[in-house]
């Protein structure tokens, strides 16, 4: 298993011109390690929509790359979306499910069905791209900058451990990020 | 010829969203929509994104708007029910200019009213303070272009609920 803040750690490395939204466990320390806050829109009032809002701005901008942060808890409520997005098929849409088996901030309550599902195996079936799974930071590590050129749609399930103190939460409200982002998005010459 | 003989086309909803430059139809179809579905699927000006489920349209509505895109959403009553988490946390909290189509399933301008789909429509539009327009025939269509300047004077979310099976023409 994958300390969950240093798979975090890795994508925000990673992140290069791409916007990402995050929810969930994600959204509560993105802005933390990641100094790249204006293309950052943290979903905090609505789960499980972030890979929903993440088909739409693909979609909207083909020149940009898109990385959606999201959450087991959350993608389990949006499953559909697996076969909307495979539908219209962005090459520049990453899908990220950060898989702890719980409901992480409400108390770590265990998800349905775990042990049962498999988020590579319900987003290959739905028609994704490209899709992996990793337990290990440094093969995770070394493998992301190569599925980061594959085109898309790519989900990255990340099977993940949360310890220590539960974080505090950095992240700005919705409502409050998502004007800078799109000013930010807007500002970008399209290319 | 009063408002039960008269009816409404693809034609005119297709061109009053041209108007608008709209550029996305965020969309799940429904029964009464099925003729302007066939319109929209073949129009080369206006993209279709069809969604599984009504309450991922407005998040993807809100990720093309993200983009600079002119996106609306088509959904029926029963849909935009599933979508309530969306339409507060996302459409009204942020405040998002989007215009929301919405079939009123079971309207009748006379008569009463017996599928809950439409009776419990306008209550709750009216609780979540979201203003909407009825359009029943063609010559309603020029209410979209009201409603979309009141998205974008106001930064909101607007209904217009289309209360008639549309007719081919």
């Amino acid at each position: 298993m994958i300390p969950g803040i240093e798979a975090l750690k890795v994508i925000s490395r990673n992140q290069g011109d791409s916007v990402v939204i995050t929810t969930e466990t994600p959204y509560t320390v993105w802005d933390s390690i990641s100094d790249r806050q204006e293309f950052h829109l943290p979903l905090i009032n609505s789960m499980s929509k972030a890979s929903s809002i993440g088909l739409g701005l693909a979609l909207g901008r083909p020149d940009l790359k898109v990385q959606v942060v999201d959450s087991d808890g959350s993608l389990l409520m949006n499953l559909g979306s697996l076969v909307t997005i495979a539908n219209m098929a962005p090459e520049n849409f990453i899908h990220f499910v950060y898989q702890n088996n719980v409901y992480g901030l409400s108390g770590a309550q265990p998800l349905p069905g775990v042990g049962k599902f498999s988020f590579t195996g319900m987003a290959k079936a739905a028609g994704y791209a490209n899709v992996f799974e990793f337990d290990e930071l440094e093969e995770f590590a070394l493998g992301l900058p190569e599925i980061l050129e594959k085109p898309g749609p790519t989900l990255v399930c990340l099977m993940v451990e949360d310890s220590g103190p539960k974080p505090k939460i950095t992240a700005r409200m919705t409502k409050h990020a998502y004007p800078e982002v799109r000013d930010a998005i807007a500002r970008t010459p399209k290319g | 010829m009063t408002t039960s003989e008269k009816t409404l086309t693809p034609t005119s909803i297709l061109d009053e969203l041209k108007k608008l430059g709209v550029s996305h139809i965020v969309w799940l179809p429904d029964t009464e929509s099925r003729f302007l579905y066939d319109a929209v699927a073949s129009d080369p000006d206006i993209k279709l994104v069809p969604v599984c489920r009504e309450g991922e349209a407005i998040p993807i509505a809100m990720g093309l708007i993200l983009a600079g895109q002119k996106p609306v959403c088509m959904i029926q009553s029963t849909g935009f029910y599933e979508s309530g988490d969306a339409v507060r946390g996302l459409a009204l909290d942020v405040g998002l200019p989007l215009l929301i189509f919405i079939g009123y399933r079971g309207f009748k301008r006379e008569g009463p009213i017996v599928d809950t789909a439409a009776t419990y429509l306008e209550p709750i539009l009216g609780a979540w303070g979201m203003e909407y327009h009825l359009v029943e025939t063609d010559e309603d269509v020029d209410r979209i272009s009201l409603a979309y300047a009141e998205t974008q004077e106001e930064s909101k979310p607007v209904a217009v609920l289309i209360g008639a099976e549309y007719q081919q023409g």
